[in-house]
């Protein structure tokens, strides 16, 4: 389900914009025009939609427009021309008093630069939203409280912000974001001030919120680490365009151009793709509904498909354990008569999201290709040796580096 | 031909004619704008002359004592406790009247046009000429008019006063305005504020501090405007001064001008602790 929808969003800074948009359309560029009349084009053209419930990252370097276009999201930047739709209503549309309503209900925001109130103490910062928005007294601070509660800063209530660090401060403006219970929380840089290791401390702490609550999230980043961690899906920006919007595995497998090549370069594929995007259903499967279950029956079938691995599994789909033609062989030997008897030892299932890197250890040190479930313990298929090189030769092509690549880069840190 | 011994334009002619025109026809008018002026500093003055000296030396102790200590509210009395001695209390009174009355009408147009000019551009390029008009004209090139319109006496001097002291409260309370941070108004924004609680919630309390200084540079100057106000015969310190220059007795001039740096300091160190306590 489409929660935001942007349709042909242009922005363009100066005076007269609408001369601007004309240009564009006759086929000048952001730099032709900006010679030609002064106006600076910030976002051009932009489409795609983020669903309910995703975090969806908005990266670019600075000056892509990244910035400008979330700000168009809740109009603190107006439009040129184009649509935003949230649950189908056009936001660009709305009157003074609707877009006040909408900005305090559907929507909040948490800043680069935290952008809390230093005359007011960290309760009244997570309050702000509701107190705009005439919730009482009591009812408001005990929102707020469990607000804090959920970023881990109960306690500090009465602090000013400026007794707390850049982390803590940031804390406080993703709970003043919360506070309000949005369905779209935008992130604006949320966490580029912060350093390293408190940044990925953060980003942990937000994943682990949208676990327990999913909201929709619109984040901008020029940290692609940042992006691909949290990210479901990302859209690239690139002199004010959106040049490519995908999985993070979709756009490094797959990347659109050369700027989002340049982009990928030097990122290790192995940490981006995870177990569930390469995982193949391409092995027998035993599915084991009674003790009956037999293990000559199950050494026939092997065979017969001349395949040399069965994955057991139950009615449900839960993975049990793997047998083999030779520890069938051998079990029946043993006069062994159910089929876990005759499980190979030592394997490990790994989880669908775990990364290549992760999966690596088991996929290169058994012979058998590595069983992947998910989190409820379904099986969903394998990973093979091969296909796991496979994937590895194809990522790496992508971000090969080219001679021309290389301008490209020298181009962009330019 | 422009050797300059004749006058051509003949400015001044139709500067004449046009006061004499507002006299004419307007009169009303500037009584109408007389009318709170006088009442205001009348309530004030009568206030401070009926009240025992003791008491109204008490009271500024204690106000200077909450605003900032028990240091300021000391050295309050004893100042105080000096120009009552040097026999200047009623004339204190009478210039503490006319400054309290011009900073209430200063501030009552000032923060309000301030504000305007801190959220509009355009607003603060066409007041901008006419505030450093009022800082830089001299003092004396108004008064003719301002007798004119309004006659002699304390209104006159507060008026007098009004226009010289209301620049630096516009001035600061603009800048305050200015220097709070966008994002901190972009923020209020984003969370579904109207213009006018970014205003409340964020602009003014984060300008406040600006605002004082504005308001105790507009005391500062109403003060220094004291002798010039009693060349139009306004009461007060700058009575005993300028009866000191008419007559050469040096000694009066001395005790009236001392007595103003005295109350100067007082309401300096005052207002400025307010300004400080609030930025906490």
């Amino acid at each position: 389900m489409q929660k935001i929808e942007i349709r042909n969003l242009y922005k363009i800074f100066g005076k007269d914009p609408e001369k601007g948009l004309q240009l564009l359309k006759e086929g000048k560029n952001k730099e032709q025009i900006y010679e030609e009349t002064g106006l600076a084009v910030g976002v051009q053209d932009a489409s795609f939609s983020v669903k309910k419930g995703e975090i969806f990252v908005v990266m670019g370097l600075s000056g892509s427009g990244k910035s400008t276009l979330v700000r168009m999201l809740n109009r603190l930047i107006e439009p040129t021309a184009g649509e935003v739709l949230v649950d189908g209503e056009d936001v660009l549309k709305m009157s003074k008093q609707e877009l006040v309503k909408y900005r305090r209900s559907k929507t909040s925001m948490v800043f680069q630069s935290f952008a809390l109130m230093p005359h007011q103490t960290v309760i009244d910062n997570v309050a702000f939203g509701l107190e705009l928005d005439g919730v009482e007294k009591t009812r408001r601070y005990e929102r707020s409280l469990d607000a804090l509660k959920q970023v881990g800063l109960e306690g500090w209530e009465n602090a000013y912000p400026s007794e707390l660090s850049g982390g803590m401060q940031q804390r406080v403006g993703l709970a003043r974001g919360l506070a309000v219970d949005p369905d779209i929380l935008l992130m604006d840089e949320a966490f580029s001030a912060l350093d390293p290791l408190i940044r990925t401390e953060m980003q942990g702490e937000l994943l682990k919120l949208q676990d327990r609550h999913e909201r929709t999230i619109v984040f901008i980043s020029h940290d692609l680490d940042e992006a691909l961690r949290i990210g479901d899906r990302i859209a690239i920006m690139e002199g004010g365009r959106v040049v490519q919007v995908g999985t993070p595995e979709e756009i490094l497998q797959n990347p659109a151009d050369d700027y989002v090549r340049a982009f990928f370069r030097g990122v290790d594929p192995t940490g981006v793709i995870s177990a569930g995007d390469i995982v193949r259903d391409n092995q027998p499967t035993v599915i084991w509904h009674t003790a009956e279950t037999g293990i000559r029956m199950t050494l026939e079938m092997l065979n017969n498909r001349d395949m040399e691995f069965g994955y057991v599994i139950d009615s449900e789909r839960r993975f049990n354990g793997i047998v083999s033609t030779d520890s069938l062989r051998e079990a029946l030997e043993r006069g062994a008569r159910k089929i876990d008897q005759a499980f190979i030892k030592g394997v490990t299932k790994v989880g669908e999201t775990e990364s290549l890197q992760d999966i690596l250890p088991y996929v290169a040190s058994n012979t058998w290709p590595v069983p992947v479930v998910n989190e409820k313990n379904i099986y969903l298929g394998v990973v093979s040796k091969n296909r796991f090189l496979r994937t590895l030769h194809r990522a790496g092509n992508g971000t090969q580096q080219t001679q021309e690549e290389k301008s490209l880069e020298e181009g962009v840190s330019a | 031909m422009l050797n300059f011994t004749e006058k051509v334009i003949p400015l001044d002619v139709w500067v004449t004619q046009f006061v004499d025109w507002l006299v004419e026809g307007y009169r009303p008018f500037f009584q109408a704008i007389k009318w709170p002026v006088e009442v205001t500093l009348s309530a004030i003055q009568g206030g401070l002359v009926a009240i025992p000296p003791i008491v109204v030396i008490l009271l500024l102790g204690v106000v200077a004592w909450r605003a900032s200590g028990v240091k300021l509210g000391i050295l309050t009395i004893f100042t105080m406790l000096f120009i009552g001695l040097l026999g200047l209390w009623e004339d204190t009174m009478i210039t503490l009247s006319m400054v309290i009355s011009s900073v209430v009408f200063c501030a009552l147009a000032g923060i309000p046009l301030g504000i305007c000019a801190g959220r509009s551009d355009n607003f603060e390029r066409a007041l901008r000429p006419l505030l450093d008009a009022m800082q830089t004209t001299p003092a004396f090139v108004y008064l003719v008019p301002i007798v004119m319109l309004f006659s002699i006496g304390n209104v006159a001097g507060v008026l007098a006063t009004i226009v010289f002291a209301l620049p630096p409260i516009i001035r600061l309370t603009s800048l305050g305005i200015r220097q709070v941070h966008p994002e901190l108004v972009e923020a209020a924004l984003a969370f579904g504020a109207t213009s006018w609680q970014v205003l409340t919630r964020v602009q003014i309390p984060l300008a406040l501090p600006t605002i004082m200084a504005g308001l105790n540079q507009t005391i500062m100057m109403a003060l220094s405007m004291v002798v010039i106000a009693a060349l139009i015969g306004a009461g007060g310190l700058g009575a005993p001064v300028v009866l000191g220059l008419n007559t050469l007795d040096i000694g009066v001039a001395t005790i009236g001008g001392l007595s103003i740096v005295l109350v100067a300091i007082v309401l300096d160190r005052i207002t400025q602790s307010l300004g400080t306590q609030k930025k906490k």
